[in-house]
């Protein structure tokens, strides 16, 4: 899909990638996360942090799901949920795309 | 007073050489002459001090930031640094070799400016033939390059009608973000504000234009929008709030906390040249003028917005009251809010011609 069409929904099956002139960077003076964004950077929580880590153009968000339920001991149903809705947000931000 | 936050954001006011002549330009009235830049070396290590403070981005602007032939050079530095790269460029001077300079040097993001939709009205705001279409250009250059753009469009009565075809433009150029910014009064602004100043129907029609636009473009383009505040009842909370945020630095390598602030009278400017600038932003006099609340007379100190405006802006408040502690005389409980009402009142039916931005002609 082409950047210049609108965000369509993202999947267990997506691949996401960051969009160019987007990135995750960790900030080593005020030790949080940020995502680096066109004229703005935005905290990520260290939720979106662990996610976004695991972004890398080629792992499914079902790989991303799974890597995380199991650092994490959690139910895979919840991780699957707080994952696909915080994607679904940094698309809208055009901050994530269908790689 | 307690340590400040650590800065986010830098401008770096590369050069006040520009071949354009806006009438609303950001820049001082008196312009930093070129023999008095700092050089290559001086903004590398003012990029690492930065870096090492916390700055997250650093915007490379002007006057033409591509006026100077170390750019690339600079922006790789930055990069190096770990800092979001921004140029910010009236396009005029791009041309495929030098953006592909740019692109190599890992330039993030452009920020490039219009005057208008309409090539003529454009070239005579701009002051410069031929400036639109080479801007037309440039985006076409930037779009094939990859490089994510923002174009930026600033409004004023002359061609506030056309922000629709300006939110079209952008769309058609590939844009991810726009800004639709209307014109500030501080500086070339202020001397130019009666040939600016929108009147309330203007103001209405942006701002519906841009609602409509941001409903139909979601998820494929963003639209930042700046109002005139002259139109506010409450000020804007100018930076982000004095010297908690933001850092300019001017071509000659003087520090402020923003682009206007050398207005300010009675103050030394301290600069790259003699200080770091971990220490200017700590200690020094001009930042922690107006840092956090302490300074405010009323009725800002007993308002219950005081954190969130932070008082307005000072260079207005000084531009306007004349006094630069004063409350921003946008905010309707300000003492001095009727020289707003009066510019209002008294903006002639028929725009004055432009006193263009250039050396000299302040």
């Amino acid at each position: 899909m082409s950047e210049a069409t609108g965000p369509a929904v993202m999947t267990e099956t997506t691949v996401p990638r960051f969009a160019r002139g987007t990135r995750l960077q960790y900030d080593r003076v005020r030790e949080v996360w940020f995502i680096q964004a066109p004229e703005r950077a935005f905290h990520a929580d260290p939720v979106a942090a662990e996610v976004l880590q695991l972004v890398d153009g080629t792992r499914t968000l079902g790989a991303v799901i799974d890597l995380l339920a199991e650092k994490f001991a959690a139910p895979r149903t919840v991780i699957a949920h707080d994952v696909l809705a915080m994607v679904a947000e940094l698309a809208e931000k055009q901050v994530l795309l269908h790689a | 007073m307690s340590t400040p936050p650590p800065p986010m954001s830098l401008l770096a006011e590369l050069t006040h050489r520009c071949p354009l002549q806006c009438p609303y330009c950001s820049n001082p009235l008196m312009l930093d002459p070129r023999t008095q830049e700092l050089g290559t070396t001086e903004w590398q290590r003012v990029l690492d001090e930065a870096a090492s403070m916390g700055v997250l981005q650093v915007h490379f602007s002007g006057g033409e930031p591509m006026a100077r032939p170390d750019l690339p050079e600079l922006v790789r530095h930055a990069a190096k640094a770990g800092l979001y790269s921004n140029l910010i460029t009236s396009g005029v001077l791009i041309r495929p070799e030098s953006l592909r300079a740019l692109a190599d040097a890992e330039l993030d993001h452009i920020q490039l400016s219009f005057q208008d939709v309409d090539p003529t009205s454009a070239d005579r705001i701009a002051n410069m033939a031929g400036a639109h279409a080479k801007k037309l250009e440039a985006a076409r250059l930037i779009a094939a390059e990859g490089i994510p753009l923002t174009l930026n469009f600033v409004i004023h009565r002359q061609n506030a009608e056309h922000v629709p075809a300006m939110l079209e433009l952008a769309e058609q150029l590939g844009a991810r973000r726009v800004e639709i910014a209307h014109t500030q009064y501080y500086g070339w602004g202020l001397l130019n504000r009666d040939a600016l100043l929108p009147d309330r129907a203007q103001i209405d029609a942006t701002t519906e234009a841009v609602t409509a636009a941001r409903a139909r473009l979601a998820g494929r383009m963003s639209i930042d929008f700046v109002t005139p505040d002259y139109y506010e009842d409450r000020p804007k909370p100018c930076m982000g709030g004095w010297g908690q945020r933001f850092l300019n630095i001017t071509p000659t390598g003087k520090v402020l906390p923003c682009h206007a602030a050398e207005t300010i009278p009675n103050i030394t400017f301290p600069t790259v040249r003699e200080a770091s600038l971990a220490a200017i932003w700590e200690d020094a006099p001009i930042f922690n003028l107006f840092r956090g609340t302490d300074w405010m007379p009323q009725p800002c100190q007993s308002c219950a917005f005081k954190e969130e405006d932070w008082g307005g802006c000072r260079c207005q408040a000084l531009a306007l009251a004349g006094k630069a502690d004063a409350a921003d005389p946008v905010c309707h409980k300000a003492p001095d809010h009727g020289q707003v009402m009066q510019a209002i009142a008294q903006r002639p039916q028929t725009p004055p011609p432009f006193r263009y931005r250039r050396f000299g002609n302040a």
